[in-house]
């Protein structure tokens, strides 16, 4: 088998609980996001639009809408005969079965996924950021300054910054100074949990810190700074464009309404990397008379009677005749009835709104989201008021 | 119950000149992000037929990048799957094929190579979510050598090259004749047809012999020789005969009841995977019963209109009753009043085009105006 290059590590067992009930039953990566997107999307898309054809995703959490999700890694374009999309979940093995204990942890044993591969580098990524981001530019200069690791960093600004891992480097970008959610924070360089590895310094230092039982095996908390202390080539790779980790309510709210407008903060389109989606087969939307629709993103699939302004609505959705949304993110399959007014919520997958509800009060903002989980379904009259989360039983 | 899918990609192509001098008829485009042939080849597969052979004739390269390996309607297989049939003409130079019964008898080894009871051979003009299961367990329940799968139809003066069909109680046809000069109700042949594969090879040997050139007329006529039994289809399901009949079926797309009927009450109807983005639409977007697929920008006005994919309505522009095919564009200050804009089109500023619903305006394919 020809030796690759480099292969990724997508880390997708992550809980994400402070995206409340959208991570019940699924987990934080397989989050719909931008109308028929999940959040996947976005590592996988970079990987296949960088050259990179070989990515273990690790599964723990809730990992059956993912692993369905994924499949063959086709709808990326990553069902290859050498390499390709494959789930990693965890394992019995003679010694015993372990849950992914930490980041670290969950690459570690997978070390044979590794070696089977064999490559050079080994990248590592994580299941829930928003970004377009070319990881060949990365490599070529991991590989330019021969470092032991390099890891992706963006400036975010100063007030944020004690939220991140934050790093100083020299003006050879190696960094010398690195610290997870300082308080008080000695420059803006955020870790984006974006690492490239030489594969062999990786499966060393994976090993090691297996070993250590102080470790808490964690990338950020043990391994780098362990690298920093035995004085490896620890470099820093500059990232410039739109980032944006989408852990919680707000921000993925945020993010979404990044997409809007003629001259959106994010672009999908417009350039030559493409976000690649599972495909449902649904037909074009369909809009009927009474629709009114403005500054919003509308997917197949959907059937609008209603209103929707200053929204995203996902695939196969459905809103009748006089219903209002605004502001808010309807998540693919749901149904909102006739007359029902929707402001400032996140509206999960598969929803049944009745006639004549409410969601949301005077209080709305992207601060008091209302937030209605999976599956769930609102009897005809139903009010819901701002910054609540409703949960099928 | 093993079945092999036959469709023709080509026939009925004259009907509509406009839209198939740069492509098959099974590659027009159809309902925002469809083509033709999208229709048939899911219905097929969603009846369980997985070893489907279209046959090509000219100008099919659009249709060979439409459908690929297949994959797009689970049809790359390693046991059967899609298979696309190129014209083949043989020694003697009698050129490629001219009508339908040529066209199978061209592909006969193909059909002999395969190990299915039952045939179905199927045009790309039919637009349903046709279910062919009922069809095939009549079909081998009563024993028949033929079934016609046929439709109720009000009969007009546009109508032609089919056969309207008579039957028994039992379902068997008793007579079947020309479309031409009939008017009122009748049973219609969609030209979807389940023939037992023995039977149909055991003709194809000795149709020499015979004297058989044409299905219509030496073997669905002869309903004395063969036991032919009609299906009749429910629901919606319309033909394609002409850009007046292509108009008025898009058209028929708004109503939501169609929409449900056709993509979301059977199986699912596949296309080839684009991965646009999803459709955007400014503040200054007006957009009232009319279908945009994904991909577009929505800036200006649109009514009663069908929108497909990747396309570009700018601010002050106006789009009424008219089809807008994939990545076209419509600057700023046009007005188009039923306007059939072929892909990749382009209207410039302040533009004022309008045609009449039985004569579409039509723009080719990649033209600027």
């Amino acid at each position: 088998m020809k030796k690759k290059r480099c292969v990724a590590m997508l880390l997708a067992g992550g809980q994400g609980s402070r995206l409340k009930a959208l991570t019940t039953t699924v987990a934080k990566p397989a989050v719909s996001f931008g109308g028929k997107y999940r959040i996947i999307d976005f590592p996988l898309s970079n990987c296949t639009n960088s050259g990179i054809d070989t990515v273990g995703v690790l599964t723990q959490y809730q990992p059956l809408v993912l692993n369905e999700y994924i499949g063959t890694g086709e709808s990326w374009d990553l069902d290859r005969k050498n390499g390709g999309a494959h789930v990693l979940a965890p394992y019995q093995a003679k010694r015993g079965a372990r849950w992914y204990e930490g980041t670290a942890n969950a690459i570690y044993q997978n070390i044979q996924f590794l070696n089977k591969y064999d490559s050079e580098h080994v990248l590592i990524l994580s299941g829930d950021h928003i970004y377009k981001m070319d990881y060949s530019k990365m490599l070529a200069q991991h590989i330019d300054t021969d470092a032991d690791i390099t890891i992706a960093v963006i400036d975010v600004p100063m007030e944020e910054a004690s939220r991140f891992g934050i790093m100083s480097y020299d003006k050879n970008r190696r960094i010398f100074d690195f610290a997870e959610k300082p308080k008080q924070p000695k420059s803006n360089h955020a870790s984006m949990g974006v690492y490239m590895f030489k594969k062999d310094v990786l499966v060393r230092m994976l090993t090691e810190d297996d070993a250590d039982p102080e470790s808490e095996k964690d990338f950020g908390k043990n391994i780098i700074p362990k690298m920093l202390s035995l004085n490896m080539r620890v470099f820093a790779y500059q990232f410039e464009g739109y980032w944006k980790d989408v852990g919680t309510l707000k921000s993925l709210w945020e993010a979404n309404m990044d997409l809007l407008g003629t001259d959106p903060v994010f672009a999908l389109d417009g350039d030559n990397w493409k976000i690649y989606s599972g495909n449902n087969a649904y037909p074009p939307a369909l809009f009927v008379k009474s629709s009114d629709v403005r500054n919003s993103i509308v997917t197949e699939g959907d059937i609008i009677a209603g209103t929707v302004k200053n929204s995203v609505i996902g695939e196969g959705v459905t809103i009748g005749e006089g219903a209002v949304v605004e502001n808010s993110i309807i998540f693919g399959g749901t149904v909102i009835g006739a007359g029902s007014k929707i402001s400032y919520a996140i509206v999960d997958e598969n929803v049944t709104i009745g006639n004549g509800c409410v969601l949301g009060d005077g209080k709305s903002s992207p601060d008091r989201i209302a937030l209605v989980g999976r599956d769930t379904v609102l009897p005809d009259g139903t009010e819901i008021e701002s910054g609540s989360v409703t949960e099928a039983e | 119950m093993k079945t092999l899918g036959i469709i023709f990609s080509n026939i009925h192509e004259r009907d509509i000149p406009e839209l198939t001098k740069v492509r098959t008829l099974a590659s027009v485009p159809f309902g925002g992000r469809y083509r033709l042939i999208d229709f048939v080849l899911s219905n097929m597969v969603n009846s369980g037929i997985t070893n489907v052979g279209i046959i090509t004739k000219y100008n099919y390269q659009s249709l060979m990048d439409h459908v690929q390996s297949g994959k797009n309607w689970d049809l790359s297989r390693k046991n059967g799957g899609l298979t696309i049939l190129p014209p083949f003409s043989d020694e003697a130079g009698g050129g490629v094929f001219a009508n339908r019964f040529e066209a199978i008898k061209s592909v006969a080894s193909y059909i002999r190579h395969n190990e299915a009871d039952y045939v179905v051979m199927a045009d790309c003009d039919i637009i349903c979510n046709l279910d062919f299961v009922p069809a095939l367990t009549e079909h081998a329940r009563k024993g028949a050598d033929i079934t016609m799968i046929i439709r109720k139809k009000k009969v007009g003066r546009g109508d032609h090259e089919r056969l309207i069909v008579e039957q028994d109680e039992d379902g068997r046809i008793v007579k079947t004749c020309g479309i031409e000069g009939a008017e009122g109700e009748h049973l219609v042949y969609t030209d979807f047809m389940i023939i037992n594969r023995r039977l149909l090879l055991y003709i194809l040997d000795h149709s020499t012999q015979w004297g058989i050139t044409s299905f219509s007329r030496d073997i669905l006529s002869n309903v004395k020789e063969y036991k032919i039994y009609g299906h009749i289809l429910d629901g919606y399901c319309v033909a394609v005969n002409s850009l007046a009949d292509y108009y008025a079926h898009s058209m028929e797309l708004l109503d939501p009841d169609v929409v449900r009927e056709l993509f979301h009450k059977g199986g699912s109807i596949y296309t080839k995977v684009r991965d646009s983005v999803p459709a955007k639409f400014t503040d200054t977007a007006k957009v009232t019963n009319s279908m945009i697929a994904d991909g577009c920008l929505i800036e200006g006005e649109v009514t009663d209109s069908i929108v497909f994919r990747g396309c570009h309505i700018a601010k002050g522009a106006k789009v009424t009753g008219s089809i807008i095919m994939q990545d076209s564009v419509v600057e700023s200050g046009s007005t188009l009043n039923c306007v059939v804009m072929d892909k990749g089109a382009h209207v410039l500023d302040n533009r004022l085009l309008s045609g009449h619903p039985t004569h579409p305006y039509y723009i080719e394919k990649e033209g600027t105006i």
